[in-house]
């Protein structure tokens, strides 16, 4: 895949993830914010940090930047965006995915591995993860409880939308195993046409044994996966035409 | 001119600053208290002399920007 990283003022978390994908293969560049092109790229990720410090809400001013109409429009086409962590709530505020991610229940930053169970692997993000396998990845952040009104949430569920869960090395969705309070253990969705998702987990720091889990590669690999098929290369054609 | 925004979470929206804010003023011996909701107060200067076109457009705003209606709630007054 060659994936576009995009780069916010204050994004901590694009090396990362480019350094990820060019370990796993794949061609990875930085698209500063200020861009109004993505330039031919299969896929984008909105990575996590900080981006405009935070202020006003998490993704609030980082939605507007120019790239962002430019990730619209790739959206429009089909092509995957995946959004972690602050990524995810840039594609929150930006109208891509529905809902919001606010202050985590317990007011703490938390900063450790979780599991997350595997909803559906009907999903070009989810579709080579092995049934049952639980993936332990790390968050780190403040606000990262999901939230949505209980339509929305109704509506997510009955479309096969919630992608992750926290769970506890059961798989159980219990309370213990939820570290910010998220509705329904929440940790990631996808839109309606399941090309873009957002999780607040860390995939791309999940991606080496050296960093303690290499779970994280079975998200991107689902991926690369996706663009192999039938359904991958028409999107693929499509954002490219 | 200048315009004041207040911005608050929604009643269905879980407030945990609200409720630790509300459990210490509770534990300081502040008696009746009831529900406390933490919000944000904005205060933006205006060059124009039209209120209801600087309503319209900061009305605008806060839908599009100043808050996100899917979680706050906000009150806009212009003076």
């Amino acid at each position: 895949m060659n994936i576009a990283v995009l780069q916010f003022p204050a994004s901590n978390c694009d090396q990362d993830a480019v350094h990820a994908m060019r370990v796993l293969g794949h061609a990875a560049d930085l698209v500063w914010h200020k861009e109004r092109s993505l330039g031919p790229v299969d896929a984008v990720v909105v990575p996590g940090g900080f981006s405009y410090g935070d202020y006003l809400r998490c993704g609030a001013i980082a939605r507007f930047s120019p790239v962002m109409q430019a990730v619209q429009n790739f959206a429009a086409q089909g092509g995957l965006v995946l959004g972690i962590c602050n990524g995810f709530q840039v594609l929150c505020e930006a109208g891509l995915l529905p809902g919001a991610l606010i202050r985590n229940r317990s007011l703490q930053f938390r900063c450790e591995h979780v599991l997350l169970k595997t909803a559906t692997p009907d999903s070009p993000f989810t579709n080579q993860i092995p049934a049952g396998k639980l993936l332990r990845v790390p968050i780190a952040h403040g606000e990262g409880c999901y939230f949505a009104d209980a339509e929305t949430i109704a509506s997510l569920r009955a479309a096969n939308r919630i992608l992750w869960y926290y769970a506890n090395a059961a798989g159980e969705l219990t309370e213990r195993a939820n570290p910010n309070g998220s509705v329904e253990n929440i940790a990631g969705i996808c839109n309606e046409r399941r090309n873009v998702a957002g999780l607040m987990p860390h995939p791309e720091r999940a991606c080496e044994s050296l960093l303690g889990s290499e779970d994280g590669r079975w998200i991107f690999e689902s991926m690369a996966h996706f663009f192999k098929s039938p359904a991958g290369k028409s999107a693929e054609a499509r954002v490219l035409a | 001119m200048k315009a004041k925004i207040i911005i608050t979470p929604k009643k269905a929206v879980l407030d945990p600053q609200g409720k630790t804010v509300q459990n210490a003023l509770a534990q300081m011996g502040y008696e009746g208290i009831g529900a406390v909701h933490v919000g944000k107060y904005l205060e933006v200067e205006l060059a124009g002399q039209d209120r209801e076109q600087a309503r319209a457009a900061l009305d605008d705003a806060c839908h599009k920007f100043l808050s996100n209606p899917v979680i706050e709630d906000y009150r806009l007054e212009i003076e």
